[in-house]
């Protein structure tokens, strides 16, 4: 390792722009770190494609454009439409509705597998490969499998009439009730892989020692899990959380894909309802007041979870 | 403690019973999709067929039928689409985080935390902009208008993850080069860079993985054209195929097929990709 002859010194910045802030090394020479406008272009294509549209976005929402000609500024109207129109209330309901659920039950259920397949159990590698295997798949693909489960003459409910609950046979996707619960066990479902694994990277940094002294001390596995376990998955519980609540306000392949939004917009969410009015109905400012409602439920909800579920240490 | 007893041995059973009713639409995909058209309205759903047949796939994919043409230039689009993009994200993101997280100036500290938001920002609301601007610049219907959107919808999360991998690593590496009287682009090229393998699979995987998958950004900017990737190309011959499971299920095994071979050879990455490259 020689330095080479001529150059004793480290290049210096360039006396123009703005300096990367460098720091002292031994010897008292400055080591830059790459060039300030190496982060340009990276810099110029999120302002412009994500901070420039949904401003635009946001703007377009106060008025009536149809993506084409003219526009009139309609101030909060397209607001006060979305509140008084029932089905578009209902998609705001189902959103919160789905995003609860799927919050809660892609969460416990993640645990759960991720609690049982954490130690010991000789066939924990194959079956979290299985497990994960639904979290790559496509979810549109995935909402004809299921589908096709929920048909009136599918397996669910062949499988209820074969152990003699036809009681129970239902037109899945066809009953306004039951339509959205069908749409978040898919989601739940696809999911799970997902939030179990975030949890078995975090219960891995749970130390065995600490379990042991403390069943050695008389706690039993309750006890052992609400007072050592959970306090010290909490940074894997933020994640997971924050985003399957994320996720869960977005959904819109499976709806698309299950149900289309019906039985007579019963399932609609806000996500798909934005894809009705913008791309189908060509009322683009309303379809951006939507949007601009959801990014609002996105941001509250969002800041909430990270409140609640702050590090407590 | 840990030792394997009884109660282990019943955890493990329940467990595997567990995932076996968690992988059961597996087995109604793979067991419809291996039926006849008549199998499938004369036969129980629950039931594998007495003589699995692979004519659904034949009648898709052989080059005499027209859906073969449009698979494959899914396929084909969907590769090339995935592939810019996840190349794009690399080349534009690493040099972009390389900066973020060695430098310490309010400004930069400031843009980065502009590149967190925007990771949280839904797509819908821009959306509507984003296709009149994409319009504008004829970037609709196209391959690279599509790697040029994605990418920007991504780079946030790209440059996120360089840069958690980038402050975890010691500078020493660095200051060693620049001694050396390496320029700062060597210095990040030839010695930064290939020390960033894992980050690089980590945004490779994720970032693959949602725009292989993405349906609502491509039905919209795709949808029509010659460029359809693989998700709009099966939305569309689903809905013209209505209660033809068995061709359902051909074609989504057809379009699942090439992330699961992916993800068999490659699974810990992937889940390793999820977890620690998400914990920042």
């Amino acid at each position: 390792m020689t330095t080479t002859t001529g150059r004793t010194e480290p290049r210096r910045a360039p006396a123009t722009g703005r300096r990367v802030a460098s720091k002292a090394g031994a010897g008292g020479y400055r080591i830059g770190y790459g060039h300030w406008w190496w982060a340009a272009p990276a810099v110029v294509l999120m302002l412009a494609m994500i901070y420039a549209t949904t401003a635009t976005g946001a703007f377009y929402a106060f008025t009536d454009w149809t993506g084409i000609g003219s526009f009139t500024w309609v101030g909060l109207k397209n607001f006060t439409t979305i509140f008084s129109t029932p089905e578009l209330t209902g998609a705001l309901v189902n959103t919160l509705l789905l995003a609860v659920g799927f919050l809660v039950l892609a969460n416990v259920l993640g645990l759960l597998f991720a609690l049982a397949l954490n130690r010991t159990l000789k066939t924990r590698y194959i079956l979290r490969t299985l497990l994960f295997m639904p979290v790559v798949l496509a979810p549109i693909a995935v909402s004809y499998v299921w589908k096709f489960i929920f048909a009136f003459d599918g397996p669910l409910n062949q499988t209820l009439g074969a152990i003699g609950l036809q009681g129970l046979q239902h037109d899945w996707l066809a009953d306004p009730h039951l339509a959205l619960a069908a749409i978040l066990v898919v989601m739940v479902w696809q999911s799970i892989g997902f939030t179990m694994v975030i949890f078995l990277a975090g219960l891995a940094t749970v130390p065995v020692e600490l379990e042991e002294a403390a069943a050695l001390d008389g706690a039993g596995h309750v006890m052992r899990f609400r007072k050592i376990t959970v306090p010290l998955i909490q940074p894997s519980i933020a994640i997971a959380t924050t985003l399957t609540l994320i996720q869960g306000l977005r959904i819109f392949d499976q709806v698309l894909a299950l149900t289309g939004g019906g039985p007579a917009n019963a399932t609609q969410t806000l996500a798909t309802e934005v894809y009705q009015q913008s791309f189908v109905f060509g009322s683009f400012g309303f379809g951006a007041a939507l949007a601009l409602l959801l990014s609002l439920l996105i941001l509250v909800f969002t800041v909430a979870q990270q409140r609640l579920t702050r590090d407590r240490l | 403690m840990f030792r394997y007893t009884k109660k282990t041995l019943v955890l493990e059973i329940v467990t595997i019973l567990g995932a076996i009713a968690m992988l059961m639409p597996f087995y109604f995909l793979v067991s419809t999709a291996l039926k006849t058209g008549d199998q499938v309205l004369t036969t129980s759903t629950l039931s594998f067929p007495t003589s699995p047949t692979f004519e659904n796939f034949a009648t898709l994919l052989s080059p005499s039928s027209d859906t073969s043409a449009s698979i494959f230039k899914g396929l084909l689009s969907s590769v090339v689409i995935t592939a810019g993009t996840i190349v794009a994200l690399v080349v534009v993101g690493s040099p972009a985080a390389y900066v973020f997280a060695r430098s310490t100036s309010r400004w930069s500290t400031r843009t980065f935390y502009l590149f967190l938001v925007a990771i949280l920002l839904p797509t819908q609301l821009g959306v509507v902009p984003l296709y009149v601007e994409a319009r504008a610049l004829g970037l609709v219907g196209t391959p690279w208008g599509m790697i040029v959107i994605y990418t920007g919808v991504l780079i946030p999360l790209s440059v996120f993850l360089y840069a958690g991998f980038f402050r975890r690593l010691p500078r020493d590496y660095e200051e060693a080069a620049t001694v050396d009287g390496a320029s700062r682009t060597a210095v990040f090229t030839r010695i930064v860079f290939p020390l960033m393998g894992p980050a690089t699979g980590t945004v490779a995987i994720l970032a693959g993985l949602i725009v292989w998958n993405d349906f609502f950004t491509a039905l919209i900017f795709l949808n029509g054209s010659d460029y359809q990737t693989l998700p709009v190309v099966m939305y569309n011959y689903v809905g013209s195929l209505v209660s033809q499971w068995n061709l359902i299920f051909a074609v989504v095994i057809i379009s699942m097929l090439p992330i699961l071979i992916f993800y068999f050879f490659a699974q810990k990455r992937f889940i390793q990709g999820y977890a620690g490259g998400l914990k920042g």
